[in-house]
């Protein structure tokens, strides 16, 4: 990135305050308050991708994060549903149990390469599935429904977030909710790559012998990279399944784990923002296109094959290639 | 017990004929086609159009239903997959590319041919019921004639001149093009004909199990698990892969009855557990 510091600040400033200030007035003064809903949902993929991001930075090919999303989701529902415990506080827990899981299925799995993991991984999706299907607890094909709001969280006796269910406008806190985490995860994302651990994840994606070699461990950052990637998953999945106030099997499948993975490449895989911007172009991209019924799918990956052949590197390709030749 | 055995050699000949296609892709180009599932689908309807509809003799339906495949597979290696290999920076670019036409020829399939499920007459009537097997005589010709273009493949890999020229490429790309092949000319060939045996499945296997536009997916998704276990890119294995899935699959949904899904689940589990131990399937080769 060529932009300087007081660039960069003000491109973050202005993000902050475009995301909690100009579209939640923006909406409330023209009426559409489906959009919060279809805005968070953006939030939330954005942050599943973002892991699947942090995948492709090592130079894995990741299909699997519905899986995790399907774990996060139905370890908060059944802890506020079963033990009763505060959504807040199932929140962490179902990222760091999927972090867990992803380890003890990342250290055998992440040896794999190229397809193997992407295959790997898509069959992953299938087996939670299956999973969430045969255990006892998931409840089977009936799934978990009517999960309650999530509660008032206080500190100290400090209340910092009302009850979701007394509130006029659950819509708006779930927005603000989804796009604070939002924020939050692109921040640790961009700390991350930036750092230190960045660059030698960056040195996997290139060449993990040569990696190897100098002294990287790569086995150890492979599997911290893919626990943090499923965190993501999980954190996300856990929020879906409050805001539909239920979790099916199907909730998350197959093809949502491919869109995951769809995000990235769009928004280009070279950009840590990437994901963002591939999730919101695609997502609204789909929306828009309702309205031409049952062509709805032809247009829209019609259009994609097209962006693709135009610009294989991503969107955000668009700005360098504009910069390089101005 | 004779009747798992051939159930699971029945299936195991026409996934084999599945894994086929998608492999010869991946040694060919290092693509991951998701569409194959949508190919094998769109090759059903052909057929099922042709000789369920029109009244067409069932040869002739096969025929249309692999000629057409293979030209939208060369069209499709020629104008899109070639393109972005050649424009991108990193190859798992395709696989975008890959999951975009597989969701367009779904959309395409919807709409030219429904969401029903459709099947057609039976190209063989009767059972075969004999030392405790019982098979329609049908499943039987299919079975049959799939083996037959498994070894048909095999021989034209082997010995002919396109079929060397594109082992020569799966070994090593660089490598052939410094040797005088005519790497995109067969790298189309290729496409074309994995899309084509995508097709040939298809249009075989709707006369025993009919075909609906919802299956691509879940197809595809049962190809990578055999091309896993076999090993990416090489012939034998997808051979191998889909034998050893049809016998799983045959021999699972016998002792797990009762279970359903779990079926699958065990094979999925199974599959993992294999891949940690031996992370390039039985006969592949290491993919950096």
């Amino acid at each position: 990135m060529t932009l300087n510091r007081t660039m960069k600040i003000a491109a973050v400033v202005a993000f902050l305050a475009i995301v909690f200030v100009v579209v939640p007035a923006a909406i409330s003064s023209s009426g559409r308050f489906d959009l919060y809903y279809t805005l968070t949902s953006v939030a939330l993929l954005s942050i599943a991708s973002a892991g699947v991001w942090l995948t492709f930075y090592i130079g894995r090919i990741n299909i699997g994060q519905g899986a995790y999303a399907l774990m996060g989701g139905y370890v908060s529902a059944i802890l506020v549903m079963n033990h009763g415990w505060s959504f807040w506080l199932t929140l962490p827990v179902a990222g760091l149990f999927c972090a867990a899981a992803s380890v003890l299925i990342g250290l055998p799995i992440l040896r794999l390469r190229g397809v193997y993991f992407a295959m790997v991984t898509l069959v992953l999706t299938e087996v939670a599935r299956l999973l969430a299907l045969a255990l006892p607890i998931t409840n089977g094909a009936k799934g978990i429904v009517s999960i309650p709001l999530p509660g008032a969280l206080s500190i100290f006796g400090l209340t910092i977030i009302p009850d979701f269910a007394t509130l006029q406008n659950s819509r708006l806190a779930f927005y603000l909710l989804a796009v604070t985490l939002m924020v939050v995860c692109f921040a640790v994302m961009y700390r991350l790559v930036n750092s230190r651990i960045g660059k030698l994840c960056q040195s996997l994606q290139q060449n993990e012998e040569l990696a190897s070699s100098i002294g990287v461990n790569i086995a150890y950052l492979r599997v911290i990279a893919y626990a943090v990637s499923s965190f993501f998953g999980g954190v996300s999945g856990a929020i879906f399944a409050a805001i539909s106030q239920s979790i099916y099997p199907s909730s998350f499948t197959v093809t949502d784990s491919v869109n995951f993975m769809l995000n990235c490449f769009l928004g280009g895989l070279g950009y840590v923002f990437g994901p963002m911007l591939g999730t919101l172009v695609l997502y609204f991209g789909w929306d828009l296109l309702f309205q031409t019924g049952r062509f709805q799918l032809l247009i829209y990956s019609g259009l994609m094959i097209v962006l693709m052949l135009v610009l294989p590197n991503g969107l955000l390709s668009l700005a360098e290639m504009t910069r390089k030749k101005g | 017990m004779e009747q798992v055995i051939a159930n699971g050699l029945y299936l195991g000949a026409q996934y084999a004929l599945i894994a086929l296609g998608l492999t010869l892709i991946f040694a060919l180009m290092n693509v991951l086609n998701f569409a194959h599932g949508q190919m094998y689908v769109l090759g059903g309807f052909i057929t099922y159009t042709l000789y369920g509809q029109l009244g067409l003799p069932f040869v002739v339906a096969l025929l249309a239903s692999g000629v057409t495949l293979a030209i939208i597979g060369a069209l499709m290696e020629k104008f899109l997959f070639r393109t972005v290999i050649r424009r991108s920076h990193r190859e798992e670019s395709t696989m975008l590319l890959a999951a975009a036409t597989a969701f367009f020829f779904d959309a395409v399939i919807l709409l030219l041919f429904g969401e029903k499920q459709r099947g057609v007459p039976k190209i063989v009537k009767g059972v075969f019921n004999d030392a405790g097997i019982i098979m329609p005589y049908d499943r039987m010709v299919v079975g049959v004639l799939a083996i037959a273009f498994i070894a048909a493949f095999v021989l034209y890999m082997q010995y002919s001149r396109v079929g060397r020229a594109m082992r020569a490429l799966a070994q090593d790309r660089v490598a052939a093009q410094l040797m005088g092949v005519r790497v995109d000319r067969y790298s189309m060939i290729g496409f074309a004909m994995g899309a084509m045996l995508a097709g040939v499945v298809g249009g075989l296997l709707v006369t025993i199990t009919g075909v609906n536009s919802g299956i691509g997916g879940p197809i595809s998704i049962k190809a990578f698990l055999m091309v896993m276990i076999g090993g990416a890119g090489v012939v034998g294995g997808a051979i191998a892969g889909g034998f050893i899935l049809g016998m799983m699959e045959s021999v699972g949904l016998t002792v797990l009855r009762e279970y359903g899904d779990v079926t699958y689940l065990v094979i999925f589990a199974a599959l993992m557990v294999f891949l940690s131990v031996r992370p390039n399937g039985l006969m592949g080769k290491p993919w950096g």
